[in-house]
């Protein structure tokens, strides 16, 4: 248009200020888009920049380019552009939106990017409720890739991988991703329009507009689908894929809203604002407030005491262990706890490794136990020829059986859980073997046990019950060490 | 300052926070399962967002849009799903995305198991995703180099605008130690080519496309040139008594504490051992190979795979010194019995002496 004739004119329809005036990012041609003659995403890009322009939006905008015939948005679009892999373009979209709730994100998507690859992203950013719109243009084909079915394709219709049209016993029926949608709780708008004709055209830029508007006013997740012509893999004219879209097409998509509960929902609230930055620590609770203050009671002199403690789920192994590590770290010492994570864990048999040093633990992995805690005979059999000479094994049980006992070994066999539900309940013999394990080392001050105890054991209950268990542990190592000089 | 027994998953996530790091993604997997969980009982209170997806590979996408947006972003899995997080890692690296992605790895393949294993070497410090990228690869072996390693791979994100992955058996995820934080957080900022949603960042773009051949190669040509920089500059190893060693240990994770104990013994013995522990697998140390080849004799790879670092290590060698390997995998773990029975073979055999000629070591 010459200067000339601009003057006679006025313009009413212009370009919106949401398209860029140059397509600068095009390597050619960068006056025209890269869509076919009569292709349908030129027209929906038009309602979307138009929307953008009439809600006044354009610098909170951010639009999630898609793999597909659309994948270069980013060309057109005057706002925030991001471009995602194929058919993840609802969870980058999720996620854009979460840190920046302030933003407008579109997710742009055509069907083989939206209904197939990017299945479960939609289905799931629509269950979430997620406060983005999602602009899904179907054509029916894979048309980037020149022509592959899609799982909108139809009924016999004839794709590069339908080439005898598409047949439901093979290749299943057109998914209505619409109307699945809409069997979701969270979504406030569904609508499904077409571009097959002007009365068409105009209910679509209405659909679009309330898509975007909806997630202005924080109302939450929409998704129109447009039915939208694609000349040049149809291999027809514009103006009879514009027909095909009305005539054929439709018929099994109908136009339809699917879901509309915009009077319903209440705007979403803004996300509350964190923390100043110096409370972080403290919520994490990683300050030194609430330390321990350096007792006197540190362990004394040299040690390196290696434990193993083996038995059934559910018997306390772990926190033995637990207790054992944090009573270490508090009498001044370096520790390690290594449980044994793996299969064992969920098959019922659990144990764990405890170090207790005053250098620094080079390995955590306890080979050859010092101490070992065997509460059930499988832990014994499996374990007993590990301990090292010199070394403890207390065991929950009567006696040793024949196989596992040793000469070089000190040996205490008990009913610990017996002896615990003598004191109330069986399951705090865990603790009655670590006062003994306690009273046999000596390496702990009771003070560090205490204070292992009561950072690990919030009932107040079971507080107590622990503290007469490691008590009564203590007394059954002392009672035995008397048998044993007794009997020497 | 105060030292707290703590997980070595739950150390990353307070580290992650004190770093910045203000949004978590995930998917859950044992062994790296508490890590997800420390994150939706922190993330929230701190003003961060936590969402569980609904697969790793959502996970990963939802670290892209994260990253776009110029959000301080991590995941945590274990091999199955980083081999699914691969396709985002790639996008990622492609569009120079900042990110941090905990590893505790698991056996495998396929299913394989939960035990510890450290057959993810390949798949994360080659680039199990597609084109010419890399990740940079942090490896700690205790819960306070979970903290601090944690804090350096948001630092690394960020400068070379890359995925960094901390990767970390499942023994030091699952383990407690002793750790201590910094006592003061830092302050998340917005790059300036976030997309944000603002008029200052409309103009911007993530993308990794790059439609004319000249442009792509440019493009990579460029990430090439970060990665050169961050092998000179972020190349770390720790050598652990490995003055006057003849037999050099090398072992990463858990691994180089056992390599540690079993070097102790030994010295104890009188043989001249040390340890060489990779603490970047990606870069990888190769300069500190090369230096420690000058004096010793033999490098002994110790691995929980097949031999995946192993060829890293006789890349870094280049043929000067042999090297041994020692592996066990599938949930089982090198016995210090068994390698300190090694040390002492070695040490018995006759070795060749060092040769005098030092130009055979490769220069990088």
């Amino acid at each position: 248009m010459s200067n000339g004739t601009e003057a006679e004119y006025e313009v009413t329809h212009g370009r919106p200020q949401a398209f860029y005036e140059n397509f600068d990012r095009k390597g050619e041609l960068q006056h025209q888009t890269h869509y076919c003659p009569g292709c349908g995403h030129g027209i929906v890009h038009k309602m979307l920049a138009q929307a953008i322009d009439e809600l006044g939006i354009q610098n909170r905008t951010i639009l999630v380019s898609p793999v597909g015939c659309s994948v270069f948005a980013y060309y057109y679009f005057d706002v925030g552009n991001v471009q995602g892999a194929h058919g993840r373009a609802p969870a980058v979209a999720t996620a854009v939106k979460r840190s920046h709730p302030q933003s407008i994100v579109v997710s742009y998507q055509g069907d083989g990017d939206l209904s197939a690859i990017g299945s479960a992203e939609i289905l799931h950013a629509a269950n979430r409720g997620e406060n983005i719109t999602v602009i899904f243009v179907n054509n029916a084909i894979y048309s980037m890739t020149g022509g592959q079915a899609a799982p909108t394709t139809l009924l016999g219709q004839v794709s590069t991988t339908t080439p005898a049209g598409r047949n439901a016993a093979n290749e299943g029926y057109p998914l209505h991703v619409s109307e699945l949608l809409a069997t979701l709780e969270a979504p406030v708008y569904i609508e499904r329009v077409g571009l097959g004709d002007n009365r068409q055209v105009a209910q679509a830029q209405r659909a679009v507009r309330r898509a975007v508007e909806n997630q202005v006013r924080g109302l939450g997740f929409s998704l129109v689908e447009v039915l939208s012509p694609c000349p040049t893999i149809w291999k027809m004219s514009p103006v009879d894929a514009q027909h095909w879209v009305r005539d054929v097409m439709e018929k099994t998509f109908p136009l339809a809203v699917l879901r509309d509960r915009t009077k319903d929902v209440q705007p979403k609230a803004a996300p509350a604002t964190g923390p100043a930055l110096e409370e972080i620590p403290r919520i994490l609770g990683v300050t030194d407030e609430g330390e321990a203050e350096p007792s006197d009671a540190q362990a004394k002199g040299g040690v390196d005491l290696q434990v193993r403690v083996a038995g059934f789920g559910g018997q306390g192994v772990l926190l033995l262990g637990e207790v054992l590590a944090e009573a270490g770290l508090h009498a001044g010492l370096e520790v390690s706890w290594l449980p044994s994570y793996g299969p064992e864990m969920r098959s019922g048999t659990s144990n764990c490794h405890v170090r207790l040093a005053r250098e620094p633990i080079d390995s955590p992995l306890v080979a050859h136990p010092d101490v070992l805690v065997a509460m059930n005979e499988p832990s014994l059999h499996k374990f007993c020829a590990s301990v090292r000479p010199g070394g403890w094994i207390f065991y929950n049980g009567e006696t040793v059986p024949e196989e596992c006992e040793r000469k070089d070994v000190h040996i205490l066999a008990r009913p610990f859980m017996h002896v615990a539900d003598e004191l109330g309940d069986g399951r705090a013999g865990n603790m009655v073997i670590l006062g003994a394990l306690l009273e046999a080392t000596a390496t702990l001050p009771q003070a560090s046990v205490d204070a292992a105890l009561g950072q690990l054991v919030k009932s107040p209950r079971w507080l107590t019950l622990d503290e007469r268990a490691l008590a009564r542990g203590r007394e059954l190592l002392r009672e035995s060490l008397q048998e044993v000089c007794h009997e020497g | 300052m105060r030292r707290q027994l703590m997980k070595g998953n739950e150390a990353i996530v307070k580290s992650a926070i004190l770093s910045g790091c203000r949004a978590f993604y995930g998917y859950p997997i044992t062994p790296a399962s508490e890590i997800t969980e420390a994150a939706a009982q922190y993330l929230p209170q701190v003003g961060g967002v936590f969402l569980q997806a609904e697969s790793e590979v959502a996970a990963i996408n939802m670290l892209y849009g994260a990253a776009s947006a110029g959000v301080r972003v991590m995941t945590a899995s274990s091999g199955p799903g980083i081999s699914l997080m691969q396709e985002g890692i790639s996008y990622m690296a492609g569009a120079e995305l900042p990110c941090v992605i905990a590893d505790i790895t698991r056996g495998g393949p396929g299913l394989g198991n939960i035990a510890a294993e450290q057959s993810d070497y390949h798949q994360v410090v080659k680039g199990g995703g597609h084109g010419n990228y890399h990740t940079l690869v942090l490896a700690p072996h205790s819960v306070q180099e979970m903290a601090d390693l944690t804090a350096l791979a948001f630092e690394l994100a960020d400068r070379y605008r890359n995925p960094v992955v901390v990767m970390a058996d499942g023994f030091i995820g699952q383990m407690m130690e002793p750790v201590e934080f910094p006592q003061t957080a830092t302050e998340p900022h917005l790059p300036k080519w976030a997309v944000a949603g603002t008029e200052e960042s409309r103009g911007n773009l993530i993308s990794s496309i790059y439609l004319e051949p000249d442009k792509l190669e440019a493009h990579v040509r460029q990430l090439e040139a970060k990665y050169y920089v961050a092998q000179q500059r972020e190349a770390r190893a720790e050598e652990w008594r490995t003055e006057g060693a003849e037999i050099v240990l090398v072992g990463y994770g858990i691994v180089a504490r056992i390599l540690k104990a079993v070097a102790a013994e030994a010295q104890a013995e009188g043989l001249k051992v040390g340890v060489l522990r990779p603490i970047t697998l990606y870069p990888f140390p190769g300069l500190q190979f090369q230096k420690l080849a000058e004096r010793a004799r033999v490098f002994v790879v110790v691995e929980m795979s097949n031999g995946q670092m192993l060829e890293d290590v006789r890349l870094a060698l280049n043929g000067v010194r042999p090297v041994e390997f020692l592996s066990r995998f599938g949930g089982n773990v090198p016995s210090h019995g068994e390698v300190l029975e090694l040390v002492r073979k070695l040490a018995r055999q006759t070795l060749p002496a060092p040769q005098p000629e030092r130009e055979s070591v490769a220069h990088v």
